[in-house]
């Protein structure tokens, strides 16, 4: 039996030097190396509760700020073991040598979103780099040991499921050598971490152009259900600049950083204003809701602004260098000295492939792990919990693995003709979808857009479409379905004729496509396991 | 504004041709930016044979190092030169020279990570020390392969790894334990130490701006003379 882990992120790498520590072999696929993974764009931190800033920090409150920040929506069972293992995660990593920053010899913790607690850890804000240069390396002692053979410019193809006894089963993967055209078949268990939905948003999200969502499209038509495809997270501070949504993270804020809007000829601070205990650093559904009301609503300029003038050098020189770097490079600006104008962009999808808490999709043999995957972040993500979501959901899916008699991969050649790999580059298809799901999608939604959306993609889906763009089009469905049918407001799903939340939609969305229909059903969320508490 | 855009492609049988576009923009752009819209507006179909240009991006942004390529005769990151920043509207794409071509303006650098696999450019044991900003500037390189391109003394297959494999090492020799330190010190001697010229062109080409000559004088100190520098 072969263990083929897909994408060489965060999540792919955990898994495979999990398994590697172990002793255990994998196939490592992706389309380019992992310097050119979406992870090496996180910036802000990692959360874990070291407690190393003497507040009394414990992972009791990490599990409950997450579970309170996801609007209760996210797996609990899940949750408790994520937030219980962040803190040996962070070690784990400083054994890889991850030079986190410090503070009198002990690693900093700093302020993010939706946490009173000073609980993520950093470098700078361009954490994911530095974890993904520390991570690339530990996972290249197992390449030379023959561990983890590296499948680098390959492209995964398809992923073979099968109905057997009545379940779906997976049966391997196939993928192509980017370079050469040749096609290659792997047999076996598959971990797919594959990366967030982005290519549905062409230019419209902070992520990577290769995360296009094509196998999370393909499993779908397949069978494999979706959880939770409404939830799409509007980080609250993004510009326009360099063909897509630059992030400026939410450290700005967590160092002092501020928004206001201009009102009345006066700088009006709205989020310290309406939110006197966490101000801007509420979660991040709540300000880019906010954001979306004061230039709404309140009789504000159209025009939100971060304040970064407030933050001290030291702390500039010390913890944000590179942010200002990028600022003054990509806008022409230097945040010490004004206001930098933002606006919200789609960030993270929280909802994904629908997995267990070990990872386990509805497919034997098939999990899903880090942004492809549906687990630990409910209805909104915390800041500084998507790389522990990932390290870990790696760790986790790797670890039901751990008990197979598993083989050295070798995959067998079966034939030259590879068919199209995905550019990422958006054609007039990718177009006309992405301009439906924005039109449907925002930050604030109602019945009407969203029935104007389905119908527009009704009318896209008479067009003669390849099988891709089909599988697209059904997962762009999904998300809208979600979407609609959920009469409420929760996280990042805010609707302005249903502004209240409903205890009767506290459930996960699950989509499942079926012969040309989708269904959406929804199942309950489970209580936390007693002496989990 | 029009600029005249001549791509060298190359077609995955080997074969070698030049194509020219115009291009027209009101606004300034990355060459990233460039690149996107040519393909996604067909703007290559300047001739019947023609087929998509092939180039490698991910981030857009100047932190993956994907977008290597040569422009107007200097290295860079496609995502990193806007229109704006040539004199003229006449613009000249290649791909890197010191890498096989694959095609159009795709190249193959994975000798760069056999380089790296080649001076055990990993910790053995679970590390010592946490480095400090040395091991933070050392983790940013891009392994783009720029500062090899410009590299008078690196070519692919010779003994001379350079500084895509030196960045790495800088940050591992200071957090190994000394009995792989002293096995890494003996690759990095002969792959890196021995064979650069000190002309520091990487110095002024690296896209993340990492100060290469500061972390170069950090990893001899250790590999060579045996000292830790205190920064």
């Amino acid at each position: 039996m072969y263990i083929s882990i897909i994408g060489a992120g965060l999540a792919g790498l955990s898994a495979a030097l999990t398994l590697a520590e172990r002793g255990i072999p994998c196939a490592l696929i992706s389309s380019q190396g992992s310097e050119r993974a979406q992870s090496v764009l996180a910036e802000g931190g990692i959360n874990a509760a070291l407690d190393n800033m003497g507040e009394d920090d414990t992972t009791a409150e990490h599990f409950a700020d997450t579970m309170k920040g996801g609007a209760d929506l996210a797996d609990p069972n899940a949750v408790k073991g994520l937030t219980d293992a962040a803190p040996d995660i962070i070690r784990r990593l400083e054994g890889y040598g991850v030079p986190f920053h410090r503070e009198n010899g002990r690693i900093a913790q700093r302020n993010f979103g939706g946490q009173k607690k000073k609980r993520t850890v950093f470098a700078k804000s361009s954490t994911g780099k530095i974890v993904m240069s520390a991570l690339t390396d530990e996972v290249r002692k197992y390449e030379a040991m023959g561990l983890v053979k590296r499948f680098c410019h390959h492209e995964a193809v398809d992923i073979d499921i099968a109905e057997r006894d009545g379940r779906l089963v997976c049966g391997g993967v196939t993928f192509i050598d980017i370079y050469t055209g040749r096609k290659y078949h792997l047999d076996g268990r598959v971990i797919l971490a594959s990366g967030g939905l982005n290519g549905f948003f062409p230019g419209h999200t902070t992520g990577t152009v290769p995360n296009t969502g094509r196998l999370t499209a393909l499993l779908f038509s397949k069978g494999i259900e979706i959880a939770d495809p409404e939830f799409i997270q509007y980080h609250p501070t993004t510009v326009s600049a360099c063909g897509k949504r630059l992030l400026i993270s939410e450290a700005a804020r967590g160092e002092g950083g501020r928004l206001f809007v201009m009102r009345g000829g006066e700088r009006w601070y709205f989020m310290r204003d309406k939110y006197p205990e966490m101000g801007d650093l509420m979660p991040r559904d709540v300000v880019s809701r906010e954001i979306w009301n004061v230039t709404h609503n309140d009789g504000c300029g159209d025009e939100v602004y971060l304040d970064l003038t407030v933050i001290p050098a030291d702390t500039w020189q010390n913890k944000l260098s590179d942010m200002r770097e990028e600022i003054r490079y990509q806008l022409g600006i230097d945040p010490v000295n004004e206001p930098v104008k933002i606006s919200p962009g789609i960030h993270f999808f929280m909802g994904g492939i629908c997995v267990d808490k070990c990872h386990r999709t509805n497919a034997d043999g098939l999990y899903a792990a880090g942004e492809c995957a549906c687990q630990y972040h409910g209805a909104n993500r915390l800041g500084g919990n998507s790389m522990l979501g990932a390290l870990y959901g790696g760790l986790c899916a790797a670890d039901g693995l751990a008990g197979e008699d598993v083989l050295p991969p070798e995959p067998l050649e079966t034939g030259s003709d590879g068919g199209e790999v995905t550019t990422g580059f958006p054609d007039g298809f990718d177009g006309k979808l992405c301009d439906i799901l924005l039109s449907g999608l925002g930050i604030v939604r109602d019945e009407k857009t969203m029935q104007a959306a389905v119908d527009r993609l009704g009318v896209l889906e008479r067009e003669d479409l390849d099988d891709t763009q089909r599988q697209r089009l059904y997962l762009g469905k999904a998300m809208l379905m979600g979407a609609l049918l959920r009469k409420e407001s929760r996280g990042a799903h805010f609707r302005s004729d249903y502004p209240e939340r409903d205890e009767n939609y506290r459930k996960m969305t699950v989509a499942k496509y079926k012969d040309g229909g989708i269904d959406i059903t929804y199942r309950d969320i489970p209580e936390l396991e007693k002496g989990e508490a | 504004m029009e600029y005249t855009i001549t791509i060298a492609r190359q077609r995955p049988g080997g074969e070698k041709y030049r194509q020219t576009i115009n291009y027209e923009s009101d606004t300034d752009k990355s060459i990233a930016m460039v690149l996107t819209e040519i393909n996604s507006r067909k703007l290559y179909m300047t001739d019947k044979q023609a087929t998509p240009i092939k180039w490698e991006c991910s981030c857009l942004q100047k932190k993956c190092g994907a977008c290597a390529m040569v422009i107007n005769g200097r290295p860079c990151l496609a995502c990193d030169r806007r229109l704006s920043q040539w004199c003229g509207n006449v613009i000249e794409i290649k791909p890197l020279g010191k890498f096989p071509v694959i095609e159009d303006l795709v190249v193959d650098r994975s000798v760069m990570q056999e380089e790296l696999k080649a001076v055990k450019a990993w910790l053995d044991s679970s590390s010592r020390a946490d480095g400090g900003e040395v091991c933070y500037e050392a983790s940013r390189c891009l392994q783009c392969g720029i500062c090899l391109e410009v590299c008078p003394n690196f070519a692919p297959g010779d003994s001379f790894f350079g500084m895509s494999a030196a960045m790495p090492l800088t940050r591992l020799l200071r957090q190994m334990d000394d009995a792989q330190r002293a096995e890494v010190s003996k690759l990095y001697s002969r792959h890196i130490y021995e064979g650069c010229g000190k002309s520091l062109a990487c110095r002024d080409i690296c896209p993340a701006g990492i100060d290469i000559e500061d972390m170069l004088i950090n990893s001899n100190a250790l590999a060579v003379w045996k000292r830790i520098r205190k920064k």
